[in-house]
């Protein structure tokens, strides 16, 4: 007898979601804690160094974001990252590590199409996005400020 | 490597739990929503100017330092931050330009670095 035919979505979607292999989510969310926790540590412990050496406080998360970027985006290139994150997921993404493979990773793969409109324009495939909406909400934050900047309401 | 003497132990378990922490979340997005890792990106980053521009982050920040800061939320606390600090000395001027002057760093290096790694990368073509 065949089966009988998905009639609705919600049928098809129940389907689907039985036939795909169940991702181990508690699993995974343990790696990506570990990762991204020893990320950060590692972020702070150059902070300190930065601060021992008589830097200020946003000079030195400045300096962090440059060397942690800098050395993610060479570990993307040499194709170390992609296995770190295959095995840590978010805990490598939602760094500042994530954003810098989102720039090299579309670049590597537009190589082909040349060194100014491949890589040049590709990179920004993922980061031109968080760029947008990141630079235009922080104009709206500031502008929000201006505009609500009086006393009874400070919103830092 | 002095500064290693009196590393403050407690300082770097809080950095380590909330910047876990913030990443489970990230973890959480991919498996039980459809949305594309990009677009998890872009709601950190809005989501960490928003909460910085309202002031809450500064609280997670002053607590766990690197642990908020490192994640992609600290970085857009890093741009409402700035561009709040510009407006108070430049007025709307600020606004367009304290966000970037203070994420300045972070962006020219992703750009250069970003550049100069692709181009030595292996030019083999990979599946993600």
């Amino acid at each position: 007898m065949t089966p009988k035919p998905l009639e609705t979505k919600k049928d098809y979607q129940k389907y689907v979601d039985e036939k795909s292999p169940n991702s181990p989510i508690l699993k995974n969310c343990f790696n990506a804690f570990w990762v991204g926790g020893l990320i950060c540590s590692i972020g702070q412990i150059i902070m300190w160094y930065c601060a021992s050496k008589g830097l200020d406080t946003a000079l030195s998360g400045t300096v962090v974001s440059i060397l942690l970027i800098g050395f993610s985006a060479f570990l993307t290139a040499l194709n170390v990252f992609n296995k770190i994150g295959k095995f840590a997921g978010a805990g490598s993404l939602i760094p500042i590590t994530g954003f810098a493979n989102s720039i090299v990773s579309p670049a590597m793969e537009y190589k082909s199409e040349g060194y100014v409109m491949g890589v040049g324009g590709k990179m920004f495939t993922v980061a031109g996005p968080v760029l947008v909406f990141g630079i235009s909400t922080s104009i709206i934050v500031g502008i929000v400020y201006l505009i609500f900047n009086t006393q009874s309401i400070t919103l830092v | 490597m002095d500064f290693l003497q009196n590393v403050d132990w407690t300082q770097l378990l809080r950095c380590f739990v909330v910047g876990g922490l913030i990443c489970v979340i990230g973890q959480i997005l991919i498996d039980k929503t459809k949305l594309t890792p990009a677009r998890i990106l872009v709601i950190f980053v809005t989501t960490g100017t928003i909460l910085g521009g309202l002031g809450i982050y500064q609280y997670l920040v002053d607590f766990a330092g690197a642990g908020a800061t490192v994640p992609l939320t600290g970085f857009g606390y890093n741009l409402a931050k700035g561009a709040i600090e510009a407006v108070k000395e430049t007025g709307i001027i600020g606004a367009f330009t304290g966000g970037v002057k203070a994420a300045a760093g972070g962006i020219a290096a992703a750009v250069f670095f970003g550049y100069i790694a692709s181009l030595i990368s292996k030019p083999k073509m990979k599946k993600q």
